[in-house]
């Protein structure tokens, strides 16, 4: 791993763990839970458009099944938690591929429209036939791994938290090596890569998968917290929102994922008092972002970081 | 049997009008610029609500209201091409996906917050009897919105095809250097599809709400099954975009009516996925025209 | 090597190749030269599988290779150059020809997520091999550059390096030394013969560049309007009154001398 990723990494673990010891009470740690939520989804959708440059509408949709799936299998159909969870990942992963296949072939505005409308027919099929349809369901079980249940907000926080750290280990192997890579040249010239022999429609259909199991994670994340869930929380909307995290954090930048994820997640609750501007500041963020601070928070910061650094050590 | 159709058919064509027009603001957009303005449905909701703020709100009268709500609807897409388009050089193509998304949900933030989540609705443009055809009911609104739909249609196709401006317009889109170097200002072009597409979404939305009322979030949703039509009939195609439309509208309603309303809004969406994967050119388009298209 | 039978392709109305055939023989730098237009790039892109012909054939070592797609071409040993530069300019230049060593290479799409030995041995084999074929081509010292920042000899070179990387047998070059000046056009007719001189290459090159056509090809094919006007070696194509007239227009006795062992 690079050295800037290892420092990046340990750090991070540090404040993980030092959060909840630090910070005030369960109101904070729960809006760090969401935060960490988010952060899943906006991380693999970062890999899928930061690195392979696609264009993805519609992970509300697989939040969504991750959700839906994780929720029916443990409590209608009695399967551990965990077991749930890797099979809403699962299902979301077929989701993808069944979607990618057809879709990969799209580029640019197609292929936005295509994801934006699977994400909406996902919605659509969850109000009609989710348990209890547009009001949905509750009950479901909590996070539980070996007998031992995660109900207190700390342990959630952790749970949360120790995924997103084991998903950017993950992640940032993945970028830094033969995939990603290969990735990173589709982004590039397809036709280049075709010359050398890879298979991009491979290429992009996995990585689609990939942010499809991400999200799922955190829909079954979302699910077994929270524990009711109704489809109005799986909607274009939050599509948008993960949209708005990775942006505004640095569409290129893993880490900016997770800033993104938390500035955005914190804001509400920041805009409390103001919450029929809600959707307009969102917009006017978005906005301003793709506008003005196009490369988003964390790379505008390393640049920064880097000009003081040479400010620093070139003096004659 | 023949009543329930027809009741059904009428509310297709209702609804599938304003696709239409949606998707013909889709069109003139994209002729002009090759972008997709993703923030279309949201003009046809600030049709519908200006027209409720003017006419019920104010207290303005109705061609004064209608007049109104236009040039609002104007000043909107000017706006929006003004901050948001021009200022951007050379933008990729994902960038201004981003920011006709970002734009649509800044309008759609200004609407909550002046009218809040409810619906509106104002009185129908002629007072009258519904007429009845073999049974079935067909209110006088519905043939407003046919009517104004098909005079828009005639309208915009005498200024693209026989005007200067029109022509001019469908130039930039193929060769903004081409276009420039003739004298065309493309700058103004652009901003001129704007305007225009914002006009034609905000008619449709002032013609539909006295049927189906208006609401801050009936965007997205517009902009999903217009963008469906467009792309039916081939994206710039007018004629197609109309076709379309009415196609849309018709298969929706006949699936609300004969099999499950809940499955309204999937008709559209599903429909909208198979033409991409399969047909993204258009289902009307030839071999020929196929290969001078660019995905 | 490489054989071309009876090719024929057209865009709408238009014939760009017109029943093309030739052969090239292992170990031979083949060059295709004609004025623009005459469809050489088109010729290429059949090869390397981005065009379909209309009719007729190209076998690769005895294998039908037509129907195949461009990446399963470059997997049987056909590599490339892009008349413009095709790079991945945001990698570094040492990534761009590690991206050259993906189909050689086995670690799975997911698998890379963990960092396994066998994984992380495999990846600094190809960090290695990359570095050595920078090596070869003399830019190894800009390997950690960004392939965008460097100047177009440069370019034209890792673009280069990078096909070698997938262990070619036969490498289709689309115009290498446009953009280049002298000193770098010499450059590139060096290493185009290391190529095939040391690591027994077989070239076919399009390229508008007389002097290096002439300098290193052993075999030229002349196309004008996508038919071949002419075919031999340097000196016989030369003298050759049609291709003179669709080059200059006029008969005027081409200006060269040039033989291959200059």
């Amino acid at each position: 791993m690079k050295k800037e990723d290892l420092s990046a990494f340990l750090v991070f673990i540090f404040f993980i763990i030092l959060f909840p010891i630090l910070s005030g009470g369960a109101y904070t740690l729960t809006v760090g839970i969401f935060s960490g939520i988010n952060a899943l989804v906006a991380i693999g959708l970062c890999i899928l458009m930061g690195y392979a440059g696609q264009v993805s509408l519609g992970q509300a949709g697989f939040y969504g099944i991750g959700a839906y799936v994780s929720s029916v299998l443990s409590l209608h159909l009695g399967f551990p938690v965990v077991v749930s969870v890797i099979l809403a990942m699962v299902a979301a992963a077929v989701a993808a591929m069944i979607l990618a296949v057809p879709a990969l072939r799209l580029k640019g505005h197609y292929l936005a429209v295509a994801t934006l409308g699977f994400g909406e027919i996902i919605n659509v099929i969850l109000n009609e036939w989710g348990p209890g349809g547009p009001s949905g369901f509750g009950d479901i079980p909590h996070f539980g791994l070996a007998g031992y249940t995660i109900d207190s907000t700390t342990g959630y926080f952790y749970l949360t938290w120790g995924l997103v750290a084991s998903v950017m280990f993950f992640s940032i192997n993945l970028i830094n090596s033969r995939t990603g890579r290969a990735l990173r040249a589709v982004h590039d010239s397809e036709a280049a890569c075709n010359a050398m022999g890879l298979n991009v429609a491979a290429l992009k259909i996995r990585v689609f998968i990939l942010s499809a199991a991400y999200a799922a994670l955190a829909g079954s994340l979302y699910a077994h917290y929270v524990t009711f869930i109704s489809p109005g929380s799986f909607s274009l909307f939050y599509s948008i929102l993960v949209l708005t995290m990775v942006i505004v954090g640095g569409i290129t930048n893993l880490w900016g994922a997770i800033i993104g994820a938390v500035v955005i997640t914190v804001l509400p609750e920041l805009l409390r008092r103001f919450e029929e501007l809600d959707v307009l500041v969102y917009g006017l963020i978005l906005t301003s972002s793709l506008m003005f601070f196009r490369k988003g928070l964390v790379p505008i910061l390393i640049e920064k970081i880097n000009k003081l650094k040479g400010f620093a050590f070139v003096k004659h | 049997m023949l009543t329930v159709f027809l009741q059904f058919l009428f509310s297709g064509l209702t609804v599938g009008a304003v696709y239409a027009l949606v998707g013909i603001g889709f069109n003139i957009t994209y002729n002009a610029t090759s972008i997709i303005n993703l923030a279309q449905g949201e003009f046809v909701v600030i049709g519908g609500l200006m027209m409720w703020f003017f006419s019920e709100s104010l207290k303005l009268p109705f061609f004064v209201s209608v007049v109104l709500t236009i040039i609002t609807a104007g000043i909107v897409g000017l706006l929006m091409e003004r901050l948001t388009i021009k200022p951007l050089k050379n933008p990729d193509l994902l960038l201004m996906i981003m920011i006709t998304i970002a734009v649509s949900i800044v309008l759609r933030g200004i609407l909550m917050f002046y009218f809040g989540k409810d619906p509106y609705v104002y009185p129908s443009f002629t007072e009258g009897e519904p007429l009845s055809i073999y049974g079935a009911i067909i209110q006088q609104q519905t043939l407003w919105v046919i009517g104004i739909t098909g005079f828009c249609i005639i309208l915009l196709f005498f200024f693209f095809k026989k005007t200067i401006i029109g022509k001019a317009m469908l130039a930039c889109a193929v060769n903004p250097t081409a276009a420039k170097l003739v004298g065309i200002n493309v700058s103004r072009m652009v901003m001129l599809s704007f305007v225009l597409s914002a006009i034609v979404g905000a008619i449709g939305g002032m013609a539909i709400t006295p049927i189906s009322l208006m609401e801050y979030d009936k965007g997205p949703m517009l902009a999903v099954k217009g963008f469906c039509a467009a792309i039916m009939g081939g994206l710039g195609s007018n004629r197609g975009a109309v076709l379309g439309g009415f196609i849309i509208g018709i298969l929706e309603s006949m699936t609300a009516g004969y099999i499950h309303s809940g499955l309204k809004d999937a008709v559209a969406l599903i429909i909208l996925l198979l033409i991409l994967f399969y047909k993204p050119a258009g289902l009307f388009v030839s071999k020929a025209m196929l290969q001078l298209r660019k995905f | 090597m490489l054989s071309i039978k009876e090719i024929w392709k057209s865009f709408g109305g238009l014939t760009a190749l017109r029943n093309i055939s030739f052969d090239v023989k292992q170990g031979d730098i083949k060059a295709l030269i004609g004025p623009n237009g005459a469809g050489k790039t088109t010729l290429l892109n059949i090869v390397s599988g981005i065009y379909q012909p209309d009719t007729g054939e190209v076998n690769f070592l005895g294998e039908r290779i037509v129907h195949l797609s461009p990446a399963k071409i470059a997997q049987k040993g056909v590599s490339r150059t892009f008349q413009h530069v095709e790079l991945f300019g945001n990698l570094t230049v040492v990534e761009n020809v590690m991206v050259g060593r993906y189909a050689k290479t086995k670690t799975g799409f997911f698998s890379s997520g963990f960092r396994l030995p066998s994984i992380m041995k495999e990846e600094r084999e190809v960090q290695r091999k990359s570095e050595e074929i920078l090596e070869y081509v003399n830019l190894v010292h800009r390997k950690d550059e960004i392939a965008s920042n460097l100047p177009i000899g440069e370019q034209r070179i890792l673009e280069i390096a990078r096909a070698l990387a997938t262990e070619p047998q036969l490498v289709l070059l689309d115009e290498p030394a446009a953009g280049l000046n002298i000193k770098e056009t010499r450059e590139l007719g060096e290493i185009i013969r290391k190529i095939r001189g040391e690591l027994k290459i077989t070239i076919v090159l399009v390229e508008h560049d007389m002097e290096l056509v002439m300098k290193i090809s052993d075999s030229i094919t002349v196309l004008n309007f996508g038919e071949i006007i002419a075919e031999g070696t340097p000196l016989e194509v030369q003298k050759n009154p049609e291709v003179i007239v669709a080059y200059l227009g006029e008969e005027e006795e081409l200006q060269t001398g040039y033989n291959a062992d200059t």
